[in-house]
């Protein structure tokens, strides 16, 4: 398997540890090389999947249609995502979805600055697609779990590259992230234990 | 060697060249005997040798006599017992042999996986080497609680082949968001020139030029659990399947919008951003999917909760 070229693994975050994620670097000199952005918990990412409330949808474009959708995470935390011309589907889904509704996106990390000199994490779409709510009950317990993962890996202070560039970079407490984690499955626990006691 | 299975093998050499060479069982038996019993010649080396001369004599190839009539069968396509066939395959594995009936015992692979096999000891056949590739005719599948195995017996011919063989890991099973569905992923068409099957581009199979292609379904997807990738493939049946799209419903579907595209378009639909996990052997970087389910039963917390609480 080693032959063929690797396709990026999508990772799993919350959008409170995707939205601090604004160091972006690349592994070469090359131009094509892939961007990465790092995460503060110690991992770079290329790639993302998430699955959130399409809260909000809005055309932003000045010449030509510029979608912007705000997908919230469970612990009220917002994604932001951007369609253009160049990722058709993605805008067209946009376009068309009557929010609040259940989605799911796979997409590449993006930062750019604001006016005020702020930086901002968003995320370019490969594709949009409505799913339902036991997906995203899956993806958050995973989502979850990924980011407890990488947070052992950082407070173990082990030789990885990724958590040694994060303690660089970054001035942030993972702990802000394992709350965020806990925060998440506590709200996924109360939904259950009220469903089943409406039930 | 028993008289009975040198028998055995002259009416199974004899049943070969009876419609071609005017030979008895009886000549047959006796040149295998000349070479068994007088010079040692092992059993399967022997019938080897002998049919080579008739082969000779005939003036045929030993393509010509196949392996006596049995289909043959990679290892994947192992699905029901005792039926006869035809295996080519690499000895990945030699176990210990549990018992003095049994002379060799391990894991024969192909390119779709991998099977168990017995030899047994009174079978007298060759040994068998760890890592080399051989052409196994005339063994007989078997079953034992829903697992496939073969056994290697008295008439099994065993010709070792100077070639080496991508073993396949069988029955890998993976799981995770079906993040992606590839190009050439929905309604296509396949060359029907024989044994081709290719995928055409735009009407044209990169073997044999423009054909007359044949529809099928088929979907390349990725899964992802958020650590590594895998490819899946879907094939007509898996996709009809998962999707509740038929080969028919997705004709009809192109038909009417004039394009095979509005196929993948609501496979993509369906299936993105789902949970799915797939079962079958692996091709290359492929899993072909064999089984699979979507995941959509509540997600527990409890357990990472605990997790999270504790670090």
């Amino acid at each position: 398997m080693a032959s063929t070229p690797t396709r990026e693994v999508a990772k799993r975050v919350f959008a409170r540890e995707f939205n601090d994620a604004v160091h972006t670097f690349k592994e070469s000199d090359d131009d094509r090389a892939p961007v990465y952005v790092l995460f503060p918990t110690g991992q770079r990412a290329n790639r993302v999947f998430l699955v959130g409330t399409l809260t909000e949808t809005e055309d932003v474009g000045e010449e030509s249609e510029y979608w912007q959708g705000r997908i919230v995470d469970p612990n009220g935390d917002t994604f932001f995502t951007y369609a253009g011309q160049y990722q058709p589907d993605a805008a067209s889904m946009l376009r068309e979805l009557e929010p609040p509704a259940y989605v799911a996106v796979v997409g590449k990390p993006r930062t750019y600055e604001t006016e005020e000199g702020e930086m901002n994490v968003s995320v370019r779409p490969e594709s949009i697609s409505t799913v339902d709510e036991a997906t995203r009950d899956r993806w958050l317990v995973e989502t979850a779990e990924r980011t407890l993962d990488r947070i052992v890996d950082f407070q173990a202070g082990t030789a990885n590259e990724y958590v040694q560039m994060a303690r660089e970079e970054y001035d942030l407490p993972v702990e802000n992230y394992r709350k965020a984690a806990v925060a998440a499955l506590e709200s996924l626990e109360d939904e259950q234990a009220r469903a089943s006691a409406d039930r | 060697m028993s008289d009975t299975d040198l028998r055995t093998h002259a009416e199974d050499v004899h049943e070969q060249f009876s419609d071609t060479l005017d030979v008895t069982v009886q000549e047959v038996e006796e040149r295998l005997d000349t070479l068994v019993n007088e010079y040692k010649v092992p059993t399967s080396e022997a019938r080897r040798s002998v049919v080579n001369t008739y082969l000779d004599e005939a003036g045929m190839d030993r393509d010509d006599i196949g392996g006596g009539g049995n289909e043959r069968r990679q290892v994947h396509e192992v699905d029901s017992p005792e039926e006869w066939i035809d295996l080519k395959a690499k000895v990945v594995d030699l176990w210990d042999a549990q018992s003095d009936a049994v002379a060799q015992v391990g894991l024969l692979g192909d390119e779709t996986g991998t099977i168990k096999f017995t030899k047994w000891s009174k079978s007298d056949l060759q040994s068998l080497e760890e890592d080399a590739v051989y052409d196994l005719r005339n063994v007989v599948t078997d079953e034992y609680q829903g697992r496939y195995s073969v056994k290697l017996n008295r008439t099994t011919a065993i010709e070792r082949l100077d070639e080496d063989i991508d073993v396949g890991d069988d029955a890998a099973e993976v799981d995770g968001a079906l993040v992606d569905i590839q190009s050439g992923s929905g309604l296509v068409k396949r060359c029907p020139e024989e044994d081709c099957t290719r995928v055409l581009q735009n009407g044209r199979c990169s073997e044999h030029g423009e054909v007359d292609g044949e529809f099928d379904l088929r979907i390349k997807a990725v899964l992802d659990d958020g650590r590594e990738v895998n490819e899946v493939i879907f094939d007509r049946e898996t996709t009809e399947e998962l999707t509740g799209i038929t080969l028919e419903g997705a004709q009809e579907m192109a038909k009417d919008a004039l394009d095979t595209s509005v196929v993948g378009d609501e496979i993509r639909e369906k299936t993105l951003g789902k949970y799915y996990r797939v079962v079958g052997p692996t091709f290359g970087r492929y899993v072909l999917a064999d089984a699979f389910e979507q995941l959509n039963e509540p997600a527990d917390p409890e357990e990472t909760l605990i997790k999270a609480r504790s670090i």
